[in-house]
């Protein structure tokens, strides 16, 4: 089993995001970095699949040079090598981040590519299904069960009133979600090997045109400061009558 | 009384700001000693504002190297036992070169000194204390019982709960400050985002952010924040087996400059190691826009992977348990000063401006009962003048100094630092006049107060031969000392030596209320005739040392006073801090307008007389009296005093003169054999010989001038700091006395001679230490060859018991123990005890 996840490089922050001055951007002056918690949950999967089929995990992000440190992040969680699509600072949109991904993988041709059902940041939830239908393979979104046997990819996904369960032949694409499976930690062998991991570095100059950002707000903060209701027994009648105000105790 | 509502209250006695464990310290003890009207401000939420506090490592190694530090960790210990937050879990360093082992050596003799129990440890001895540690690649280890680990937050927490029963604290969290108010010099008000507090105190101990907040008023607090970087791996089985946060000691693994602890089931490792990276106190995250928290920065995964390799060298078997990960990793950010210390007390550059910044979880609760009994008495139990603000010159508070000496002292956090040391970077910041005169002699070059002082001089090592001077066959007691130092020594008894002593801080005090002012401040007699000197004590409100030093009258109402380069900041702000408000006393700092060449040995009359038109005999210039003379044209302020014990003077003149007084002695002394010598002699050798005390070093302001030898016959008439406890002292006796030993053998156990340092434990002969009533361990306050007597002395001080000439006791250095004698008790010294030489 050759088995592709894709990540991307986001910024980690706080309780509020903060933006640059002209409010274009995340001021990540201050942050970390991070890939999203869906595509966590992939690359888990694809550590999980090799193990137990054999086979290699490749993770592939597509993004400025410093994307480095997330393909490392998941060669430390036990995937074993990483594609660096680097197209600068540039921020793509989901065409061109597709078009990335497809001219990155060219004719590898992999077994199961996996995909976060959406971004941590932009959640266009477009990037699987483009690359999937320029490569030609099935692929099911909202992932959250992934089974593999006699050459097919079972998977399951919640719905409303049920789960649905796909058979894809492979080799097929997936967009997982969260509560796939729980990430591992990576290791500090898995560091120290990922620190010495291949990472193969594309670059990529994106088609110009699609969209573009133009700037971006802050929700109002409407969230009320946290209010000390009192100490020890005497707080239990407020809290009877606030647990009675939003409607948890009539 | 304790709000969660809007607005803070409109005045307050003192205004604190930050509640970290420190801040939350000060209140507690402010309250307990009697202040009311306290209020505690934090731009956080409680019970953790987001802070260094809230993400330390919170573990207590007790043993230090410095006196200061170790005093407050132990006082900061028994606050945490008293309010049962601390948990004893042990601690073991450990070395893996055999460089360490010596510093652990050093380490246990430190422990021996400050009464800590510790032990030194085989490596199997540490697999049977933390089980998963791989003790091939140890050494040896330095193992204390009594290393804990505490919840600063629950500690603060309580003691904010006492401050507020006492009716005493208003806790006001989520209050940004936004301004501090000040006139003529002085605080007067905090404006806050929930309104303005009038107030004349206000204390910093704001941490990471303390120099912003210090800004506001106008003061420059001297430190950055740094990042130390940790994580946690787990889970651990072994370690979550134990069902506790922590049931094995904790592991410093000092040459990888690490350290590994059980947290719960995760093992936390933290390194000191990485590159230094520093923050300004502006770019810090506010704790919306922090991912984590404020002071708990991305976790920069290149800096630290260096240390995985030594983290899973030594703790592999744990470490590549499956599933095992790493689940947390930050980069914590903590304060870093200038020279690694707190810096604690009023700002010297505005009134009523409190810090308490740049101290760690160890020290926190002692700092906060310190900083309250400063607050309240002027004097707190500890000596902090290694902590004090004032310390700091005007150059050593800007950024760029911060900046280059954080960076160069962050890796020296674990490391093995030598006692003496030098700083590398931003080093030639003042020069004497004779600067360049120093270099063609080959000067190596120490700093102090940021003066660079000659130590000794290349150029005299010939006169190692001439005097026969042996040189110590071990690396480190040789390190940053030169036989050199012993021929300049020599060369002086025997000769003449000259001697830069720039460096010295000295103040103008005149007007109608000098003398009464001076009277006030020293403890020594100032009204003497127009023309005497007198070296006097200067003592803190308690009776201990505040400074000792020399005060010269000029004219009637006309004083120069003179003091050591390594306090002249704390001094000047301590003579500032006292003038009166009336104006009848003038005050200026003329440290940079003056340079002092000092002239002792027997020939420095004759040679004094061929450069001088002026009558400098015995009958026409007297010791202890000032003259104003001329030296080859410069106008020279002559001051017929020693502290090396020879005869001779000090010569100060105007500073942009001083390359010609220079070359006027020399030229004077050639013929007399003159040889420039540095503060090797100055500051050691001949100071010793003589059994003068140092400030820092013998004198603090835990101990008395009736201990330290400097009681005077009368006590004068006049008031002055600290009277009342001095008469008190005289009165009760001395609990110890400052005594000057001789080491009978210094062959070790592998036949190599050893020299003590400073700083060991004075022992009994059974190897017991001495411990005086006033619960003080015996320690070497200064240790230094005595090249005139053939001798090498410490100075120590000694309860009545063992304070007794002729006693024999034991020196511990390196783990080995040396015997010494008593050589003499009290101020008489050992070369020349009449003062034949000096006086002659």
């Amino acid at each position: 089993m050759e088995v592709l996840v894709c990540v991307k490089r986001v910024p980690a922050p706080g309780a509020k995001v903060p933006l640059t001055d002209d409010a274009t951007d995340i001021d990540t002056r201050y942050l970390g970095h991070t890939i999203g918690p869906h595509e966590e949950c992939g690359v888990e999967e694809a550590v999980r699949i090799v193990k137990a089929h054999g086979g290699s995990a490749t993770v592939l992000a597509v993004g400025p040079p410093e994307a480095d440190e997330q393909l490392r992040y998941a060669i430390a969680m036990g995937a074993d090598r990483g594609v660096l699509v680097d197209v600068g600072a540039a921020e793509l949109d989901p065409e061109a981040t597709a078009a990335a991904i497809v001219h990155a993988v060219g004719d590898t041709s992999y077994d199961l590519v996996l995909f976060g059902t959406e971004s941590a940041d932009a959640s266009h939830y477009q990037v699987g299904i483009r690359v999937a239908r320029a490569l030609g393979l099935p692929i099911v979104g909202g992932i959250k069960g992934i089974d593999i046997d006699d050459g097919a990819a079972r998977l399951r996904r919640e719905v409303a009133d049920g789960v649905e369960v796909y058979r894809l032949p492979l080799p097929a694409a997936a967009a997982v979600k969260e509560g796939l499976n729980l990430p591992r930690y990576p290791s500090m062998p898995g560091r120290l090997k990922a620190k010495k991991a291949r990472i193969d570095v594309v670059p990529y100059t994106p088609e110009p045109g699609g969209l573009r950002k133009v700037r971006l707000r802050q929700p109002n903060d409407d969230r009320e400061e946290a209010i000390v209701l009192g100490h020890g027994a005497d707080a239990a009648p407020r809290v009877v009558d606030v647990l009675e105000q939003i409607g948890v105790i009539t | 009384m304790s709000t969660d509502s809007s607005n803070v209250p409109s005045s307050a006695d003192v205004v604190i700001i930050g509640a970290g464990i420190v801040g939350n310290s000060v209140a507690y003890h402010l309250a307990e000693l009697g202040w009311r009207n306290i209020v505690l401000l934090d731009k956080g939420p409680l019970p953790d504002p987001g802070g260094s506090t809230g993400h330390a490592s919170n573990f207590i190694f007790p043993v230090d190297h410095s006196k200061e530090i170790t005093a407050l960790t132990l006082e900061s210990m028994r606050q945490y036992e008293k309010l049962g937050t601390i948990t004893t879990c042990g601690g073991i360093e450990i070395a893996r070169t055999a460089e360490r082992v010596e510093e652990l050596k050093r380490r246990l003799a430190s422990s021996k000194a400050w009464g800590i129990p510790s032990e030194l440890i085989t490596p199997e001895r540490v697999a049977q204390l933390v089980p998963f540690v791989d003790p091939s690649i140890i050494l040896a280890a330095f193992w204390t019982p009594s290393v804990a680990v505490v919840d600063p937050l629950q500690t603060g927490a309580l003691m904010r709960e006492q401050a507020i029963a006492h009716g005493a604290l208003t806790v006001s969290a989520n209050t940004e400050v936004s301004g501090i108010s000040t006139e003529r010099g002085r605080v007067t008000a905090v404006h806050t985002d929930r309104g303005d507090i009038a107030t004349d105190r206000i204390v910093v101990a704001c941490g990471v952010w303390s120099p912003r907040i210090a800004k506001m008023a106008g003061a420059h607090l001297p430190l950055t924040p740094a990042v130390h970087q940790m994580m946690d791996v787990g889970p651990i089985p072994e370690l979550a087996s134990t069902g506790t946060e922590i049931a094995y000691p904790i592991v410093r693994d000092m040459d990888a400059l690490m350290y590994e602890r059980q947290s719960g089931a995760d093992l936390e490792i933290g390194s000191y190691a990485h590159r230094p990276i520093l923050h300004a106190p502006d770019e810090i995250p506010s704790i919306e826009a922090a991912a984590l928290s404020p002071t708990q920065l991305p976790f920069t995964q290149d800096d630290f992977d260096p240390q995985l390799e030594d983290a899973l060298e030594l703790f592999g078997s744990i470490l590549n348990e499956p599933g095992a990960g790493v689940r947390h990793a930050i980069n914590g950010l903590l304060s870093m000063t200038p020279d690694g210390a707190p810096v604690l007390g009023e700002s010297p550059e505005v009134g009523g401006l409190w810090s308490a910044a740049a101290v760690w979880i160890k020290e926190g609760p002692g700092v906060g009962r310190m900083m309250a009994e400063w607050m309240t008495t002027g004097t707190p139990e500890i000596d902090l003048h290694g902590a004090d603000i004032a310390r700091f010159y005007q150059h050593q508070r800007t950024k760029h100094h911060v900046i280059a000496r954080a960076n160069e002292g962050f890796n020296k956090i674990y490391g093995i630092v030598h006692p003496r040391e030098q700083w590398a970077s931003n080093r030639k910041q003042r020069l004497s006049p004779f600067y360049a005169r120093e270099v063609e002699a080959g000067a190596e070059f120490f700093e102090v107060g940021g003066w660079e002082r000659p130590h000794w001089y290349e150029s005299n090592r010939p006169l190692v031969e001439e005097f026969g001077v042996p040189d110590r066959p071990h690396e480190w007691d040789g390190r940053w000392w030169s036989p050199i130092t012993n021929a300049e020594h020599l060369a002086m008894r025997e000769r003449a030596a000259m001697i830069d002593l720039t460096a010295f801080a000295q103040f103008d005090v005149s007007g109608p209320g000098a003398l009464d002012y001076l009277q006030h401040m020293a403890m020594g007699q100032v009204d003497k005739a127009v023309g005497r000197l007198i070296y006097t004590p200067v003592l803190a409100p308690n009776g201990g040392f505040r400074s000792d030093l020399t005060i010269v009258r000029l004219g009637d109402e006309h004083f120069r006073v003179i003091t050591g380069g390594a306090d002249g900041a704390r001094d000047a702000f301590w003579f500032r801090s006292h003038l009166p408000d009336d104006g009848s006393v003038a005050f200026a700092d003329i440290t940079s307008a003056v340079c002092t060449l000092g002239l002792w040995g027997p020939r420095a009359r004759d040679i004094l007389t061929a450069a001088t038109p002026d009558d400098v005999s015995n009958e026409a210039f007297g010791f202890g009296t000032a003259k104003r003379i001329v030296v080859d044209g410069v106008p020279v302020l002559a001051l017929r005093v020693s502290y090396v014990g020879d005869l001779g003077w000090e010569l100060h003149a105007p500073f942009e003169h001083g390359q010609r007084l220079w070359d006027a002695i020399a030229a004077a002394g050639k013929p007399h054999g003159i040889v420039p010598a540095g503060i090797g002699v100055y500051g050691t050798t001949g100071r010793l010989e003589k059994g003068y005390r140092l400030m820092g070093a013998e004198l603090d302001s835990e101990y008395n001038a009736v201990e330290a030898g400097l009681a005077l016959p009368k006590v004068k008439s006049a008031d002055f700091i600290g009277k009342e406890a001095y008469l008190a002292a005289r009165e009760s006796g001395p609990a110890a006395t400052l005594c000057t030993l001789t080491v009978d053998d210094h062959t070790s156990a592998s036949g190599i001679a050893r020299y003590p340092q400073g700083g060991e434990p004075i022992l009994a002969r059974d190897g017991e230490r001495i411990v005086d009533r006033k619960g003080r361990g015996s320690y070497v306050t200064t240790a230094g060859a005595a090249p005139s007597l053939g001798a090498y002395l410490l100075m120590a001080y000694l309860p009545p018991e063992y304070a007794v000439e002729g006693e024999r006791l034991l020196v511990e250095y390196m783990s080995e123990q040396y015997p010494v004698t008593v050589a003499r008790v009290g101020r008489t010294p050992l070369f020349d005890p009449d003062d034949e030489r000096m006086k002659s």
